[in-house]
């Protein structure tokens, strides 16, 4: 009987010889992440020692990575003191993959791992994150836990009564259109498997859509699996990942793809021809409440939010200062951009990209969480509307249940950005003069 | 037998169960206040410890979706809620558990607002409106961690076995 990819790394890390779904194993953990909420883990694993008499020691300070990104530079005492509590649990426990607020180094905990090479194919990475399932696109089973569940992770090294998920196949195939991007694929997929079609699975991504698709726009993918309820999304491994691991992460030594055998066992198969696809928006209050962009043209907004761990990398920023290139955000709109990392910042800043948005009108922010989660920065007033190329809309997502927050690529969000209304890229021109 | 003291729709998420704004408050302690915020009303009862601990919310399906936040989770074990719902997010489940917050799938669950409720063996009923819903009892591998009494305690026996004082 073949064997998914999640399958093939669990039977690993489980030290088994095979496994198949549905089966309970305790994995070791290849890379245990967290942020902010870190404070909460120290909390619980601190718990979980009272009594024992033993030494409160986390089992491998190399495999836990922390970065603060929710809530930076802190917003309130209460942050400040939680972010100073886990600086110091860092250094007392000697944990090496720590990243502090720093411009060169710091940034979203889903881009600091893949462009450090902190995750390789084939592992084990969990995260108090949702969408740690974006670790997927490095051929790595990646997803979200609790912070009681990590700090039990801190302590014993394996993850507890794991139920080894059922994989749906995702086969994507056609040459996508011009301003239509792999946000606009997630978005449909989400659409069309709803928020929780995904539940307990994996989506496995295959296809010649895929083959040819960047490092990055898989990170897309397979950050807003979750959003179908999918325990992970997983691009298995190719010549891309090899060459992104290699040349933008660093990373030396032996590398293992995990490939899925031709005979595995899907629970189902979804084919997407992505050659006619349209801009795809997600509309309030759920993320699979999506329609093809004609459907809202023309609909106000008042905030353009172009950034995060969906789409704040380079190519992203790019594709959006090129729409905005010599020209103005609209009157009556406040445009924030946040890229997703201190990298990602600075190679913008060098190719011109920051000025190109400074100039037409738009806020580049420090790299972060920002607006995405409503608790920092770019709060919305009652009965606002904002479109954003982050990865939720539900009800109070940015901070104020009265708002409206619609999803989109970074092209739809800067072309609506200039007309202040949704707006489908295919209509503008670009390339502007700087 | 409890009331029903709130009833919610599908895909109700931890942004709504807990918003983010109150993320940097994380100690299980301190949670409880923030528990449904933005639903004022019912925020304002929870607090002046107008709902009895073991009231049921019922909800739709997919309940606990987005955030993997774990405030969401003892935000309302704080109150002792019982959570029933057509379904659950995988996070949130595993959350609740882990925790010991009281959580039911029942994906055929009708109730109103005032209803009582009962748990009985693998059903719930609704004992205003006369009828049974079947409950899809939690897989064993988690019903391992409820019976050892969470996940803490879980770890902790766990750990001794690994490294006897």
């Amino acid at each position: 009987m073949g064997k998914t990819v999640v399958e093939k790394i669990l039977a690993r890390a489980a030290g088994r010889p095979a496994v198949s779904a549905g089966d309970v194993v305790e994995p070791a953990v290849d890379l245990a992440m967290s942020h902010e909420n870190g404070a909460l883990v120290i909390n619980q694993f601190l718990e979980i020692y009272k009594g024992t008499g033993l030494a409160p020691r986390v089992w491998d300070p190399s495999r836990i990575a922390i970065i603060f990104d929710h809530r930076v530079p802190a917003e309130s005492p209460k942050t400040a003191t939680n972010q100073k509590k886990v600086r110091e649990f860092v250094a007392a426990n000697g944990i090496t993959k720590f990243h502090d607020i720093r411009g060169d180094l710091g940034g979203i905990c889903h881009q600091i791992l893949p462009e450090n090479g902190y995750v390789r194919p084939g592992a084990v990475v969990l995260g108090t994150d949702s969408h740690t399932t974006s670790h997927g696109a490095l051929g790595a089973l990646a997803f979200g836990i609790g912070a009681t569940e990590m700090a039990s992770v801190w302590a014993l090294g394996t993850a507890l009564n794991v139920e080894v998920p059922a994989t749906i196949k995702v086969v994507v195939n056609g040459k996508l259109p011009p301003m239509v991007g792999p946000k606009d694929i997630i978005l449909r997929l989400v659409g069309q498997l709803t928020a929780e079609g995904a539940n307990y699975r994996v989506l496995e991504f295959h296809g010649e859509t895929i083959r040819a698709m960047s490092t990055s726009g898989r990170l897309t993918l397979c950050n807003m699996s979750v959003e179908a309820g999918a325990t992970s999304g997983i691009v298995p491994a190719d010549a891309e990942t090899l060459r992104y691991l290699r040349e933008e992460a660093g990373v030396a030594g032996t590398l293992t793809p995990v490939t899925p055998d031709r005979d595995a066992t899907y629970v189902r198969t979804l084919e997407i021809d992505v050659s006619k696809l349209e801009p795809q928006i997600a509309c309030p209050h759920t993320v699979d409440n999506v329609k093809p962009i004609g459907a809202v043209a023309g609909t106000k907004v008042h905030q353009i939010v172009i950034g995060s761990c969906t789409n704040g990398r380079l190519d992203d920023l790019e594709i959006a200062a090129g729409i905005l290139r010599g020209k103005k955000v609209a009157q009556g709109v406040r445009m924030l951009v946040f890229p997703a990392s201190g990298r990602i910042y600075t190679q913008a800043l060098l190719k011109g990209l920051l000025a190109d948005f400074v100039q037409a009108g738009a806020v580049v922010m420090n790299p972060g969480c920002g607006p995405c989660l409503g608790v920092h920065e770019g709060a919305l007033g009652d009965g606002e509307t904002a479109l954003s190329t982050t990865n939720r809309n539900f009800k109070g997502r940015m901070g104020n249940p009265a708002s409206d927050v619609y999803l989109c690529s970074p092209a739809v969000a800067a072309a609506s950005a200039l007309a202040g209304v949704i707006t489908d890229p295919r209509t503008v021109t670009v390339g502007g003069v700087r | 037998m409890s009331d029903v003291v709130l009833i919610l729709d599908d895909d109700v998420s931890t942004d709504v169960i807990y918003p983010g704004r109150y993320m940097a408050t994380v100690l299980p302690t301190e949670t409880p206040q923030y528990a449904f915020a933005d639903l004022v009303e019912f925020n304002a009862k929870l607090k002046a410890k107008q709902v009895p601990q073991g009231s049921f919310i019922v909800a739709g399906k997919n309940f606990g979706c987005g955030s993997s936040r774990e405030q969401a989770v003892s935000t309302l074990k704080g109150h002792e809620l019982v959570i029933i719902a057509k379904g659950f997010a995988r996070i949130f489940t595993q959350n609740s558990v882990n925790l010991g917050l009281n959580i039911i799938e029942a994906p055929a669950i009708e109730a109103a607002e005032g209803d009582e409720l009962e748990i009985q063996g693998d059903e719930v009923i609704n004992v205003t409106r006369g009828k049974r819903f079947p409950i899809v009892p939690l897989p064993p591998a988690r019903q391992v961690l409820i019976d050892a009494g969470g996940l803490i305690a879980y770890t902790r026996r766990r750990l001794m076995e690994k490294s006897p004082v």
